[in-house]
């Protein structure tokens, strides 16, 4: 369970988060929407601990720890998990190379032995099915050389690999074709077990469509000011947010 | 974007950093020093110790007499500290025996030191496949394995074994690719060289094993004047590998080597060096100046040289392992990874100088500059009016990581020949915060994260070391660099 307090976080001195509270519970899909700059990226950079971001308020407890006091590695390894809006290439660092390194530093905070070559080569063929992942792709540095759209399946293929139970997809959708945004949902879905949770961050319906969110809230400059069912998402994406801006404001 | 806060990564990369250089120990050895200072008393004295006939006395005090004309050189892209040469030692015996103790043993505590660097000693434990030459200060403690080679006609031995056993050869190859008035160090070495080691390849002899040198400097104040004659007859083949270490001290120590190789008719040799000096405290105290000239002679036709070298260590790495490509249709590679932290400085690269036709040279340059050290990449590709056909690709590249070093690159180029073709690539790239950051989301720690991207960047030169060296590299690499990010 991820729990969110009055969360008040700014970068480069300015304030972005105004006092968030948000509570997800295990299996919960929630859905995060909002203008541009209300601040949902910022919200994802606080919860997986980007260094450039600054927390001045409120708290952040996953599964009844301070997150907050974690690392960004040690929260990887408690499960936490960000597919990035703009996945970072690391040229000379083979995809294979990453990700033994990663899952094996999960697995030795999980105080497991390193996984065996052969199995995890085995691993990561299955896992690559999933996303429809060339596996070309997979011999080349990380993110090097890869479209936008492989990118984002790229993203989801680490999901895959390093099995987090709680998962932010910072717009996973933007770039990507029907089909491919098809693939990508679905594989997530594939990966959902009964504990996963997440927060689906988007500006459009159609990923929900293949995502069912159990709750849809709006963020408008760093507050969430409206939550609400599925519904919701379909009454934004006709109505746009200026409505919520509105009622907001009177109250 | 705001300056990272992270209080505890701070703390765990200090207690990291100020343990990082393990073989910073000392042995507390009786050692024999000869008194301090430079002067032709002192050459006749390092000559008288070592034994040497009258030749090579002579070739020493010819040097001493042209070094004392010169200037020491400014033009390297290094703050080079005063070099008192009067103020240490040239020569230090840590195999010398206190009087009265006349016994032929190596003492235990020698043997204990290099158990502790991983250099066995003792034959029954010594690396299999690999002959090692134990040279502590300016002393060759042992070298290993020496029969076994002997069989095959392979001579391997401290250079001090090799003027007695071998003089003629030493004689004939000694300074004859590295002149002893070449430059100021190397002059300064031609004076007051001493024990390295010496390798003869008899002609289509394949070395069975790899032969190696472990350098350490252990006496205070003393300098370390390594020298180093290999010698591949025709259609011979060996490959020499080179570790150094030193202790952690607080003044500086000086290594000046000279180090010559001559390759005959299809011959080839492969020399690597992991080069892990003490680098000097964070602050840029100490350290060792490590100021060297390489140079191998590709005498013979097709014959082949390559040089691979992992600078990681030294406060000052000054040097250009050469190769002069004489024999038709020979070939030379430069394969290097010089790595800087702190205030490290390092002017490094290579001359390939062609001379025959058909020449092939290639040159393959990782820079990676951390803290607020200085890193340049200087080497010459010379292509003479003969060397029809010569063809030289070199490719340098420069890995930043923070914004308070510097990399630099000084590529010469002087070609004569219409029929040659030269390339050059060079690329400058920077370890981002978004980069290690990706990979702390992956659960990948800062530190891991480094050390996957400089070894990455790294991974063409260090998979041209032999495979137990290679793993070292790879270590040192990542060790070199803890706490450069934080």
């Amino acid at each position: 369970m991820l729990e969110i307090k009055n969360l008040h976080a700014s970068v480069g001195g300015k304030e972005i988060l105004k006092g968030v509270d948000l509570t997800i519970n295990d299996g919960e899909i929630h859905a995060l929407m909002g203008t541009n700059g209300a601040g949902k990226s910022t919200l994802s950079n606080v919860i997986v601990g980007h260094p450039s971001y600054e927390v001045t308020e409120g708290s952040i407890t996953f599964n009844g720890q301070d997150l907050l006091a974690m690392k960004p590695e040690e929260r990887s390894h408690a499960g936490i998990f960000l597919s990035f809006q703009q996945p970072i290439e690391i040229p000379g660092v083979s995809m294979t190379n990453f990700l033994r390194t990663a899952v094996n530093e999960r697995r030795k905070f999980l105080g497991l032995e390193p996984l065996k070559s052969t199995d995890f080569l085995k691993q990561m063929r299955e896992k690559r099915k999933l996303v429809e992942l060339d596996s070309k792709l997979v011999n080349r540095s990380v993110n090097e050389g890869f479209s936008g759209g492989e990118k984002k399946r790229n993203e989801i293929f680490q999901m895959a690999m390093l099995e987090p139970t709680f998962c932010i997809l910072d717009e996973t959708d933007s770039g990507l074709d029907v089909d491919a945004l098809r693939i990508v949902a679905e594989g997530f879905n594939k990966l959902k077990t009964e504990k996963t949770s997440a927060i689906i961050i988007t500006h459009y319906q159609r990923l929900l469509d293949y995502i069912r969110p159990d709750k849809v809230h709006v963020l408008l400059d760093g507050r969430i000011v409206r939550t609400g069912n599925a519904d919701l998402a379909k009454e934004i994406e006709d109505k746009g947010f200026d409505w919520i801006k509105d009622e907001s404001e009177k109250r | 974007m705001g300056e990272p806060v992270d209080k505890d990564t701070n703390k765990y990369v200090k207690e990291v950093a100020s343990e990082k250089y393990k073989y910073g120990f000392t042995t507390d050895i009786h050692t024999e020093i000869i008194e301090k200072g430079l002067n032709e008393q002192t050459i006749r004295t390092i000559s008288q110790k070592k034994g040497e006939p009258e030749w090579l006395l002579q070739f020493r005090l010819d040097a001493f007499r042209h070094w004392l004309t010169m200037e020491q050189p400014s033009w390297g892209h290094l703050k080079l500290p005063d070099i008192d040469y009067q103020g240490i030692s040239y020569y230090a015996d840590p195999t010398a025996k206190k009087k009265g103790n006349e016994s032929k043993e190596i003492d235990p505590e020698l043997i204990k030191t290099f158990d502790k660097l991983g250099i066995p000693l003792e034959e029954r434990l010594a690396l299999s496949g690999t002959a090692v030459d134990a040279v502590m200060d300016s002393v060759s403690v042992k070298t290993t394995q020496k029969d076994i080679l002997a069989e095959k006609g392979i001579i391997f031995c401290s250079f001090g074994e090799a003027v007695k056993n071998h003089p003629e050869l030493v004689r004939k190859y000694l300074g004859s690719v590295v002149p002893p008035k070449d430059n100021y160090f190397a002059a300064l070495n031609s004076a007051v060289f001493s024990d390295g080691s010496f390798v003869y390849i008899p002609k289509n002899t394949r070395c069975p094993m790899e032969l190696s040198t472990y350098f350490r400097i252990n006496a205070r104040m003393t300098g370390q004047f390594e020298r180093t004659l290999i010698v591949c007859d025709e259609g011979a083949y060996v490959s020499y590998l080179e570790g150094c270490t030193a202790p952690m001290r607080d003044e500086n120590q000086l290594h000046a080597a000279i180090v010559e190789i001559v390759v005959m008719d299809n011959a080839e040799v492969k020399y690597s060096t992991v080069q892990n000096w003490f680098p000097g405290d964070e602050n840029g105290q100490g350290g060792v100046l490590n100021l060297v000239t390489k140079r191998g002679h590709l005498r013979g036709v097709n014959s082949k040289l390559s040089w691979t070298q992992v600078e990681t260590g030294s406060a000052i790495t000054w040097k250009y392992p050469s190769c002069v490509l004489s024999g038709d249709g020979s070939q030379a590679e430069f394969y290097s990874v010089a790595l800087t932290n702190h205030y490290q400085q390092a002017d490094t690269g290579t001359k390939m100088i062609h001379l025959g036709k058909n020449t092939r040279s290639t040159i393959i340059s990782k820079g990676i500059s951390a803290g607020k050290s200085q890193n340049s990449y200087r080497g010459l590709v010379r292509v003479s009016p003969n060397a029809d056909g010569a063809r030289n690709y070199s490719s340098c590249d420069s890995l930043l990581l923070g914004s308070e070093c510097g990399a630099h690159t000084f590529p010469y180029m002087d070609v004569k020949n219409n029929s040659a073709v030269v390339e050059h690539e060079a690329t400058t790239s920077k370890i981002s915060e978004d980069q290690l950051f990706y990979c702390n989301q992956r659960g990948i720690s800062t530190e891991e994260a480094v050390g996957l991207i400089v070894n990455g960047y790294a991974k063409d030169v260090i998979n041209k070391l032999p495979m137990e060296f290679a793993v070292e590299a790879q270590k040192l690499l990542a060790v070199n660099l803890e706490g450069s990010v934080g």
